[in-house]
């Protein structure tokens, strides 16, 4: 694609391809295959996009639109940054797979509101690539809003009173939180700074004192509640109530990531490592996300609903990147966006996994997993990689971000993070091995009903997936190389 | 054509108190629509003129009768004049369409023409408010159109607007009676009445007689925050809104309370900014004291509601709290805010209302039980009412977004750090407010009292859907909006003393 389209092109086609899409859903409302045909057909030609923009982008061009100037200190352009380049390739690479698992799910469970959810789930990949290549933070936070917004219908796809329950939760603590603190701090930043763009090396550098630097990091930090740092977090187990597909798109693809990387990204090129490491403000962010990691794991030692365990995990993983941006290390900083692609691979495969046994077996608590694994060898296999990574036991993905992550607090001297990393992985171990053994070395109960493997399409995505998770240990060296040229000037 | 140039500020006054004339003695509904039609289509094009004539060759000076003022009536049109001019006659045009099959539903046929005449004369009067420069010719536009829309709040369906009508009759007479005091005050003071002039004499009035300037002004604020309902001064303004004819709450919302607005950014800014100073006065801490209070209380109050035009129409209350919010700020950024506010709000709220009109027109009803599952049936309306409604809560990608961000650049040049928080805060309860009818009608089951709603007819729909895009289109495109609010502000806070 990139010899037929220049780069600046690219880049906004990488919004537009999947709101083309979202529009074109409606159209083929009564013909299920035809619809589909369109989100396949989009989720592939946005990987080819981003991935054409990939060649210009590690030859140093940054392609930028010149976009739109709404008013004072505002304007909407989109420019491409390594690290919007890393969130890019894994969501729209992942929206690929997350489609075909979408199809053999939302078929195999006879789901309702199928033309909505593809619509929406459209929308929310446009708002993610927005996010990603935004250009300063006004951008980001209105495609964040975007984002919010259009996984809401997704949150509360069974319309049942406790989806509602659920996507009340969800819209009032994401709104909630990024208006009432990420945009004063986006107003703050403005105020201070007099500009709003993403710079190399941060734009608040020697303009804030520690104070005002404390307050502006815990706004950012707790505003953006896509994160989910602790006490904010509860809005993403409560969201467990949607299907698979969707939780999948919340944890993995989309919007806990967006999260992460908006914090990774404002640290880095809004603060700038270097201006926070010399004004010591960030011992409080690693003790809450210090504390995020080890509370939530604790909390997911104790769940029985998988789904609900898997939640309580991802709040844990993603803490580990906030931890991996409050070392203050740039090879911390690496170790954080290897772990937001890392995470990104392992959980959707363990997610997919949880909803093929749904779809196989109709079981979703992990008591009943008694010797699932013979039955389900393809899925529970992914599983067991997916588990591995989040462990961080190498050859998979999640042993690399946590060996940068290491390696930085060595530097750092920075003992909590790592007495809080030894210890989880302990933690994570303790949560996910039971039910590796469970499914593969305990036998079957004699009164379950005979059943085999997900829907065809299933399975090719989550082995699709575990492979990636290898994969990534494998080949890390676009990832590497697009999180080192992150934190160069 | 160049005969008639110099003539359009008279025009755009006569034409419409003409076509009410016409409209009255036609006497056929139909008709008097096509007439109300044709001049509120005409209406824009003059505005736009004048708009483009005071930014190109500067203020517009006309004298009534040839009369030279002081001593005859001058109608001066600055860019504020043309902005809000634009702003009255664009929104009637764009939503005039949507009149036709809404009054015939709730209006009887007997009495549509006159329905239409009141229409004309309170249009007349609230352009006639903008373009002059007289006090008291204000006054007089100000009861033409005051007692024209009490006229049409009365023809509400329910029989409750009677006892609105007669409500806001009592507080609106008041409200006026105080403005004509606080004028009588000027003029003994100044011996004038043109306002360019009063604000020129008022400065060594100010020194001579300084009780009887602040008596003045404080009549004159009083007497236009009762029309433009200003907290607490607002009881009148949800029952009105609420059992008025659909199309008339919409025309209320979107022009009657903006122009009050306009004359009393007029007196502040124009008049006693200029005389005496005005920052010493507690009259801009008063304001953003009553700003807040009706951006919080009347929000509450609106999450409470359960008719779905009252909920609205305390939406209003609180929404003309953040336009007066920038006008207390009295800096350049926050009066930019509070102007764009004043489109921007205009234009939102008229969609909302809109869509709540063709609700009203397909199912006879707008309380919020009734509306579950709407959305199904009435795709377009209720999307519309989302993006409206989401401008509402100041989403970025809406208009309403940017009147917020220049009312949070306003308070930061105070160094207000808690009124940023203010401003936030109160748009959480905006989420609320909105996202509780969002839930109602697009996620519950359909009712079986739903069974035969749809979207409106064409005429109907459209004005809707032009609403709803504008309010994305001004979210993106600001020239129109807070680029002329910025000049106003610019001109009007570097006239202050």
């Amino acid at each position: 694609m990139s010899a037929m389209f220049s780069p600046e092109t690219l880049v906004w086609l990488a919004v537009a391809i999947p709101l083309a899409a979202a529009l074109l859903i409606p159209v083929f409302h009564r013909e299920p295959n035809v619809r589909e045909t369109v989100t396949l057909t989009a989720a592939v030609l946005l990987f080819l996009t981003v991935v054409s923009l990939l060649a210009p982008l590690l030859g140093g061009a940054r392609p930028e639109v010149a976009g739109i100037r709404i008013a004072t200190g505002l304007s909407l352009s989109l420019k491409v940054e390594p690290l919007g380049m890393l969130f890019a390739l894994i969501a729209s690479g992942l929206w690929i797979v997350n489609s075909i698992y979408s199809i053999g799910y939302m078929r195999g469970n006879d789901e309702p509101r199928q033309t909505g959810y593809y619509i929406c789930f459209a929308v929310a990949i446009a708002s993610t690539m927005g996010i990603a290549f935004a250009k300063n933070l006004f951008t980001l936070f209105l495609f964040y809003e975007a984002l919010t917004i259009s996984t809401y219908p997704l949150v509360t796809h069974k319309r049942t009173p406790e989806a509602f329950r659920s996507g009340r939760i969800y819209l009032g603590l994401l709104l909630g939180t990024s208006m009432l603190l990420f945009l004063p701090a986006i107003i703050a930043t403005w105020a201070i700074a007099g500009t709003l763009d993403f710079t190399p090396g941060g734009i608040l550098a020697g303009k804030t004192g520690t104070g005002v630097t404390a307050v502006l990091l815990a706004l950012y930090a707790f505003g953006i509640g896509k994160a989910a740092l602790m006490p904010l977090h509860f809005w993403l187990p409560a969201a467990m109530v949607a299907p698979t597909p969707v939780s999948a798109l919340l944890h993995a693809v989309a919007v806990v990531k967006a999260g992460v990387f908006a914090i990774l990204k404002i640290v880095v090129m809004i603060f700038g490592i270097d201006n926070l490491a010399s004004l010591g403000q960030s011992t409080w962010l690693t003790i809450v996300a210090g504390t995020t990691v080890l509370a939530a794991s604790l909390v997911a030692l104790r769940q029985d609903n998988l789904k609900k365990r898997l939640a309580y995990s991802t709040v844990s993983q993603l803490s580990y990147v906030i931890l991996g941006v409050a070392i203050l290390a740039p090879i911390s900083a690496v170790g954080a966006a290897m772990h937001i692609a890392a995470h990104a691979v392992s959980k959707i495969t363990l997610f997919f996994a949880a909803g093929s046994i749904y779809t196989a077996a109709h079981k979703s608590e992990i008591s009943e997993l008694d010797g699932i694994g013979r039955r389900m060898p393809w899925t529970m296999g992914a599983f067991t990689i997916g588990a591995l990574s989040m462990i961080g036991i190498p050859p998979t993905a999640g042993f690399l971000g946590k060996w940068f992550m290491l390696t930085g607090a060595m530097q750092t001297a920075n003992w909590i993070a790592l007495g809080v990393i030894v210890v989880s992985t302990v933690l994570n171990a303790a949560y996910f091995l039971p039910i590796v053994f469970r499914a593969f070395f305990r036998e079957p109960p004699m009164t379950s009903r005979p059943h085999g493997e997900a829907p065809l399409p299933i399975v090719i995505a989550l082995t699709a997936t575990a492979a990636g998770t290898i994969l990534l240990f494998f080949c890390s060296g676009i990832a590497l190389q697009l999180s080192n040229l992150m934190i160069a000037r | 054509m160049n005969s008639i140039w110099p003539q359009l500020p008279a025009l755009q006054i006569v034409i419409p108190l003409l076509g009410a004339v016409l409209v009255a003695f036609l006497r056929r509904g139909s008709l008097a629509f096509l007439v109300t039609l044709a001049v509120s289509w005409l209406m824009p094009f003059i505005s736009a003129a004048l708009l483009w004539q005071t930014m190109t060759t500067g203020p517009i000076s006309y004298h009534l009768g040839g009369w030279p003022p002081p001593i005859g009536i001058e109608y001066r049109i600055d860019v504020l004049g043309g902005f809000v001019l634009l702003l009255v006659s664009g929104v009637s045009a764009f939503m005039i369409p949507f009149a036709r099959q809404s009054v015939e539903r709730e209006i009887h046929p007997s009495k549509h023409a006159w329905f239409y005449c009141m229409y004309l004369l309170c249009f007349t009067g609230l352009l006639g408010i903008t373009v002059t420069g007289d006090a008291f010719n204000a006054f007089v536009f100000l009861e033409i159109s005051s007692l024209a829309t009490y006229t049409m709040i009365a023809l509400g369906h329910d029989r409750r607007a009677l006892l609105a009508a007669f409500q806001y009759l009592i507080i609106g007479t008041i409200g006026a009676t105080f403005y004509v005091i606080g004028v009588g005050f000027l003029y003994l003071i100044t011996g004038t009445l043109n306002l360019a002039d009063l604000a020129t004499r008022l400065i060594p009035a100010a020194v001579e007689n300084p009780p009887a300037v602040y008596a003045a002004l404080a009549f004159i604020t009083v007497g236009i925050s009762l029309k433009l309902a200003l907290f607490p001064l607002h009881t009148w303004l949800p029952n009105a809104y609420a059992y008025a004819p659909s199309f008339v709450t919409v025309f209320l919302s979107a022009t009657a309370t903006k122009v009050a607005i306009y004359l009393l950014v007029r007196y502040f800014f124009s008049v006693f900014g200029v005389a005496i100073d005005f920052r010493a006065l507690p009259v801009t801490e008063i304001m953003i004291a009553l700003s807040l209070a009706a951006m919080f209380i009347a929000s509450i109050v609106a999450v409470y509601e359960t008719n779905v035009k009252r909920m609205l129409a305390y939406s209003s209350v609180a929404q003309i709290g953040y336009i007066t919010l920038g006008i207390g700020l009295a800096n350049q950024a926050g009066l930019t805010g509070g102007l764009t506010h004043l489109f921007n709000h205009a234009i939102m709220k008229a969609a909302l209302f809109l869509a709540i009109g063709a609700v009203v027109y397909r199912i006879g009803s707008c309380k919020l039980d009734d509306l579950s599952g709407i959305g199904r049936k009435m795709p377009f309306t209720m999307i519309a009412f989302a993006i409206a409604g989401f401008g509402l809560i100041g989403t970025p990608g809406t208009a309403g977004f940017i009147s917020k961000w220049y009312l949070a650049l306003g308070a930061l040049d105070h160094g207000w750090w808690f009124l940023v928080a203010l401003i936030v805060v109160s748009s959480m309860i905006a989420v609320v407010y909105v996202g509780r009818v969002l839930e109602v009608v697009w996620f519950r089951p359909t009712g079986p009292n739903l069974k035969d709603a749809k979207d409106p007819p064409f005429l109907m729909m459209m004005p809707i859907i032009a609403f709803a895009v504008a309010t994305v289109y001004f979210g993106f495109d600001t020239r129109l909006t807070a680029g002329i609010s910025e000049t106003v502000a610019k001109t009007l806070i570097g006239g202050m003393r």
